[in-house]
């Protein structure tokens, strides 16, 4: 049954309506591949009760002859920043291990509610904070691809372990959240397709705050049109969440055309940083060929403050976590360390000295110094007067063109411990990724092309605020004129 | 622009982390690279620019004044370290 594993989301849809397989034997075939897929690490909880229940759902309704729900029986892996009801949700953290909501993100309940079974929890860099999955408590996730000498890569992060799950084939498709690239990188690592709608698309209630002005969760899947199917089930206004757009949820798949007539591509000349490897420069000058070819007009345009992008996040994000991380006091929920004799403040810093690890450590404290009494002017309003800039910038680069083309990341996945010593190194994983984050904007990763190790590059669309439509399309003819068929050699 | 030890020792309290202080050193230098990489943004002309509060236009709903959730004292407890007779417990507050 191997074989079931290996098809799209859409193909699985279809041959479970046509019969060619129950949906027990496609949710069994998937926790088998999520046991035997272990050393990747990509799992923090397997549930694979919870997939065989929605399959047999599924298959009951498919005797009845009853009409399908949208994703009835689909086997997919939930990122473990979502709150899943009754199954242990820690956002890679130990300062909650243990927690086990009493309630379902919005999402997540979406998703079921479609018909699709959950497989599992997917390992995560903490609390979200990362670039490569290697800040989990739960430990590194690794890419299912090799490097030249075979040594163990990075999925990406900081939805690393969906993205080596869905690259893997250890589920059909995942959900994934991006705050400054952690759906879009991970994809590009593993040669799978991701998409961040645009804020306020997909309800942010159930999912763990990381830094709430910039949190989307999105789809990640092997394919443009499987993002489109998850995206059109996991968007769509919810009360619950006061950032919510109360706006229509177009058909997505409806919108993968492939045609791009009419279309304006805008080539952002400042996302030319130094340091491009070549053989990235040359695949973004192909996809924009492989655009033109699918009836796009190809454009330069400028986005002057692209390289404060950054350092504005940089501000922007950890402030927000900051206050966000607060709430983890060991009262209500989680880890508590309380020293014997100690009081309620020596609780509190106890508990988060030993819960959070040093990377989110480290985020707390640059958030918290920079809203401090004295620099909060000096900091965070300025990054958020230079993020209104990088927004005008995006606004006036969409009167000469339709969508933006650029690079996911300025490089390959590389090994794991090689960027760990130097964050800022780090940081730079997201340079491509992080403007379409402060602006708001939907965007999204298509595997375009191998480096010349036989890894996985990928080429990012950015579209208008609400125009997942025309980034998934453009996406689709970038997907068809690639024809990225590439595979991770199985290891594990 | 630098972070000195002092600073660290500060901002971790107002954080509520305990930082070792064999950690302090090392962490006020990562916190002064990290700083001295995003003044950088010092160069931006910002005068007279709004900041950002949102980034796409989104109207604040109102709603109607009344309980939507509620009754569900297990379900709030169910995840505490420490819960005694329905209420969280903490370390005595009041000396």
């Amino acid at each position: 049954m191997s074989e079931l594993t290996g098809l799209s989301l859409a193909e699985m849809r279809a041959g479970l309506k046509a019969k060619q397989f129950s949906a027990a034997e496609l949710a069994a075939a998937h926790n088998s591949a999520v046991e035997a897929g272990r050393e990747l690490n990509a799992y923090t909880v397997e549930t694979p009760e919870l997939a065989l229940a929605a399959a047999e759902a599924a298959d009951r309704a498919i005797a009845g002859g009853e009409e399908l729900k949208p994703l009835a029986g689909i086997p997919l892996g939930i990122k473990d920043l979502f709150c899943t009801e009754g199954v242990e949700s820690t956002a890679g953290s130990n300062i909650l291990r243990g927690f086990h909501p009493q309630y379902e993100s919005t999402v997540s309940a979406k998703l079921k509610a479609a018909g699709a079974g959950m497989l599992g929890k997917l390992n995560m860099d903490e609390f979200a904070m990362g670039s490569s999955n290697e800040t989990s408590a739960w430990g590194n996730v690794v890419n299912p691809w090799r490097g030249k000498g075979n040594e163990a890569l990075v999925p990406g992060g900081s939805s690393g372990g969906s993205s080596s799950a869905v690259a893997a084939k250890l589920c059909a498709g995942a959900t994934g959240t991006d705050t400054g690239g952690s759906i879009r990188q991970p994809a590009a690592f593993t040669g799978i397709c991701g998409i961040k709608p645009t804020y306020g698309r997909c309800s942010r209630w159930g999912i763990v705050s990381f830094a709430s002005s910039l949190d989307q969760a999105g789809p990640m899947a092997r394919t443009v049109t499987d993002c489109a199917i998850l995206l059109g089930e996991m968007a769509g206004f919810d009360p619950k969440d006061s950032t919510s757009l109360d706006l229509p949820v177009p058909d997505f798949e409806a919108a993968l055309t492939g045609d791009l007539q009419g279309k304006r591509v805008g080539i952002p000349k400042e996302y030319t940083i130094e340091g491009i490897p070549a053989e990235i420069a040359d695949l973004w000058s192909r996809g924009a060929e492989m655009l033109k070819d699918a009836g796009a007009e190809i454009v330069e345009v400028s986005l002057p403050h692209t390289k404060y992008a950054l350092p504005t996040y940089y501000i922007i994000a950890p402030a927000e976590a900051s206050s966000n991380l607060a709430r983890y006091d060991g009262v209500r929920y989680g880890l508590r360390e309380a020293p014997e004799g100690g009081n309620l403040i020596d609780m509190y810093e106890a508990t988060r000295s030993a819960g959070f690890g040093d990377e989110v450590k480290r985020r707390i404290m640059i958030g918290t110094y920079v809203l401090s009494a004295g620099y909060y002017d000096a900091y965070y309003l300025k990054a958020q007067k230079v993020r209104t800039l990088i927004q005008r910038d995006f606004d006036n680069a969409w009167a000469d063109c339709d969508l933006l083309l650029a690079p996911t990341a300025p490089s390959a996945a590389f090994a794991a411990g090689d960027k760990l010593d130097d964050p800022i190194a780090m940081y730079l994983n997201d340079v491509f990724c992080v403007p379409a984050s402060l602006a708001g904007l939907p965007a999204m990763s298509v595997p375009a092309g191998l480096n010349a190790d036989g890894l996985p590059l990928g080429l990012q669309l950015i579209g208008k605020a609400l125009d997942e439509e025309g980034v998934l399309n453009a996406g689709f003819a970038l997907e068809r004129a690639a024809g990225f068929a590439a595979q991770p050699e199985k290891w594990w | 622009m630098s972070v000195d030890a002092d600073t660290v020792r500060k901002i971790a309290h107002l954080a509520r982390i305990k930082m070792p202080e064999e950690r302090v050193e090392p962490m006020a230098s990562e916190l002064s690279n990290i700083l001295d990489w995003v003044e950088q943004l010092g160069e931006v002309d910002t005068d007279g620019v709004e900041p950002l509060s949102t980034v796409i236009a989104n109207q604040l709903r109102w709603r109607e004044d009344k309980v939507t959730d509620g009754d569900v004292q297990d379900k709030v407890l169910a995840n505490a370290p420490k819960a005694m007779h329905g209420f969280f417990a903490v370390p005595k507050v009041i000396e």
